[in-house]
């Protein structure tokens, strides 16, 4: 990976290197070249490390006081609250942490939209994000279950009944997936059990989407390839480490807000009731970052049509370098590209706003638009983009100037936001 | 960037269109002031003793409220009632002990570490009681409706005759802010229902706020130390961030970058 052999100063840092290289890794990490016109939304990727390991570290400790246990989960859950020190302090960490990564995982999936990092040759680093994404989803859903309260039991109520749309065999993997004929005991111990182990295979994906990072490098906000290392770049450490850390600082202090001064505004109130088999709740909502998803899945009539359309969605993306057709990455020299690209961000953000209203009326109509938007742009717009649009010159590196014009990391900042 | 403030512009546009059209099903729920709104809330330990006194005098003899024990009556945040008096309030509460060493269950008054004492012996006892309609337990009652603090005070004040052509069943009662106006549970206060101790005159907006307050403490028993400890953490992070920042401007300084 790196291009040059270390060699550790001391005797003893050697003899250990020779049998295990992990200085050797510790040296690549530090001295790892990067884009140095990395703007920040580039921050992301660290933040989102900070957030899993919280999750991981708050989890850890809040299962020590939780009973997995139809009965007990509840109580449980306000025995932390209430009781065990610092209790409230830790739940609400986890429980505001689970929005804040997906909050800093959809700013980094846009940006790998906006700057085209799926491109060649990063695709594995993308899918592999994807599988991470999705694994995420599946941790929050079934974490979500565990405090068993009204939202817990009916969200798991609708999700798992998603399965049942499969033909001929999709009641018996209902029942198995509950391992019973209702959502209970076994399903709550089941979610308690996977909920453990996601975060842990995330961890082990994460490492792996480094690692496939580090061998073409970052991608940066003009998108061209650059020689590494050279005066393009600079070391991760410490140049990239204290931005990365001033970043996640900032980010921290949003994270404190919700955590310290607003820790239910995220959550469903319904979910400080007491799961209830026998009372179903007025609307049955999933937390604020799967509700794009809902709305696709609720947009179709069919059940089978929607839970595909659902998955589609989401799949689709693993798809994206293929499905964009253009040789440039970076949206600030596709003129076309870029109008588009807001636009599905808007389109996404619609699609949550209707996720959370009743499917009827007006709601239903403006979901339908939209999931039939969000496939237009990714199975038709972007495929023909590439063909079709006239794209600008392409300077010949960060810091050399682009026909005649000296090209600053400023102009691109500034053309980056439009 | 013109392109982008439209497609802003039309979205919130959009938005705010859907919300009015939503906005117009659900009704303004009464608005009062709260002490432990915003950075610095606190409490008001005046409201929350007189709150505890409209449950345990009103409230109690339908609603359980089973997560809370009577040694956080004492606690630092809540009430804070003195440990004499929580010991007194404990002690007029007869619980169920046992089995003793005959294998006996007793009855014994309540102790700190005691749970408070439920109305009725199980759900259904007390939905036999009460018309089919079970009083939700109260413990997060403030955290378990949307509208919260809010909703609570206006349904507490939100009694009415209802309105021409709606005829109620026998023992349901009209409600203007309750989840479809019927509400099970007749009008709970009255002016002067309890009688103050501290001169506090008993009003009914009086005691819909204090027994509101009171049930805010008990969904969120660690409010007033989440809201120190929340703004000592962010005083710390800012300026952490901002040495951070010049730090890092001193960094990058050393390459012809700029951040």
């Amino acid at each position: 990976m790196s291009d040059h052999e270390y060699t550790p100063k001391s005797k003893f840092g050697k003899w250990f290197n020779d049998r295990l290289p992990l200085l050797t890794l510790g040296n690549h990490l530090a001295d790892y070249p990067t884009p140095k016109n990395l703007n920040y939304w580039w921050t992301f990727g660290g933040i989102l490390t900070f957030c899993l390991i919280t999750q991981i570290v708050t989890g850890l400790t809040l299962a020590m006081h939780y009973i997995a246990h139809a009965d007990l989960a509840f109580e449980s859950v306000e025995h932390i609250m209430r009781d065990v020190n610092y209790g409230w302090l830790i739940r609400y960490i986890h429980s505001n942490g689970a929005s804040m990564f997906f909050l800093a995982v959809y700013i980094h999936i846009f940006r790998s939209l906006f700057y085209g990092s799926y491109k060649s040759p990063r695709e594995i680093i993308w899918i592999i994000g994807i599988i991470i994404y999705l694994l995420m989803m599946a941790a929050a859903f079934m974490g979500y279950v565990l405090p068993w309260g009204q939202m817990s039991f009916w969200g798991a109520t609708v999700i798992t009944n998603l399965f049942s749309a499969i033909p001929f065999i999709g009641e018996g993997i209902v029942q198995w997936l509950w391992g019973g004929y209702s959502v209970d005991n076994p399903t709550l111990t089941r979610f308690f059990t996977l909920h453990y182990l996601i975060p842990f295979l995330i961890l082990g994906l994460v490492v792996l989407h480094i690692w496939a990072l580090h061998v073409p490098g970052n991608n940066n906000p003009i998108g061209i390839d650059i020689k590494k290392p050279s005066k393009d770049t600079v070391p991760f450490h410490p140049y990239i480490v204290i931005k990365d850390g001033f970043a996640l600082l900032m980010f921290m202090i949003v994270f404190a807000f919700f955590v310290f001064y607003s820790p239910n505004i995220l959550g469903h109130a319904d979910n400080y009731i007491e799961a209830n088999p026998m009372v179903t709740p007025a609307h049955i909502v999933p937390e604020w970052y799967l509700l794009p998803f809902y709305a696709i899945l609720r947009s179709i009539p069919d059940k089978l049509m929607g839970v595909i359309a659902m998955l589609s969605a989401i799949l689709i993306l693993a798809a994206l370098p293929w499905l964009d057709t253009s040789k440039i990455r970076s949206a600030v020299f596709r003129p076309l590209y870029k109008q588009f690209y807001w636009i599905l961000v808007v389109d996404v953000i619609i699609l949550g706003y209707v996720g959370a209203m009743p499917a009827e009326g007006l709601y239903l109509l403006v979901a339908r638009v939209a999931t039939a938007y969000y496939f237009v742009h990714f199975l038709i717009i972007l495929p023909v983009l590439g063909f079709k649009e006239k794209t600008m010159p392409l300077p010949l590196s960060i810091t050399e100037p682009v026909l005649g014009e000296p090209l600053s990391s400023s102009t691109i900042k500034k053309e980056s936001l439009n | 960037m013109k392109n982008i403030f439209k497609i802003t512009y039309l979205t919130i546009l959009l938005l705010t269109a859907m919300h009015q059209v939503k906005a117009e099903e659900n009704i303004e729920l009464l608005k009062t002031e709260w002490s432990f709104k915003g950075l610095f809330g606190k409490f008001d330990r005046g409201s929350l003793q007189r709150g505890y006194q409209v449950y345990t005098e009103v409230c109690a003899s339908c609603h359980s409220m089973k997560y809370l024990s009577y040694r956080n009556l004492a606690e630092e945040g809540g009430p804070e009632f003195s440990i004499e008096q929580t010991k007194a309030i404990a002690a007029s509460f007869e619980v169920t002990d046992g089995p003793n060493d005959d294998g006996e269950m007793f009855t014994r008054p309540a102790k700190l570490s005691d749970k408070f004492v439920a109305p009725y012996e199980n759900i259904k006892a007390a939905q036999a009681a009460n018309g089919g309609a079970y009083p939700p337990d109260m413990s997060v009652l403030a955290k378990a409706r949307s509208g919260g603090v809010d909703y609570i005070y206006s349904v507490l004040l939100g009694y009415e005759d209802p309105p021409s052509g709606i005829i109620l069943e026998d023992g349901v009662y009209y409600n203007k802010y309750m989840y479809g106006n019927n509400i099970k549970m007749s009008q709970p206060l009255y002016e002067g229902s309890v009688e103050y101790s501290d001169g506090t005159v008993a009003t009914e907006e009086q005691m819909a706020k204090d027994v509101a307050t009171f049930l805010m403490w008990t969904a969120e028993p660690h409010l007033e130390s989440r809201h120190k400890m929340g703004f000592r953490a962010i005083i710390y992070l800012i300026i952490l961030t901002i040495l951070v920042y010049f730090s890092m401007k001193k960094v990058w300084s050393r390459i012809e970058s700029e951040i």
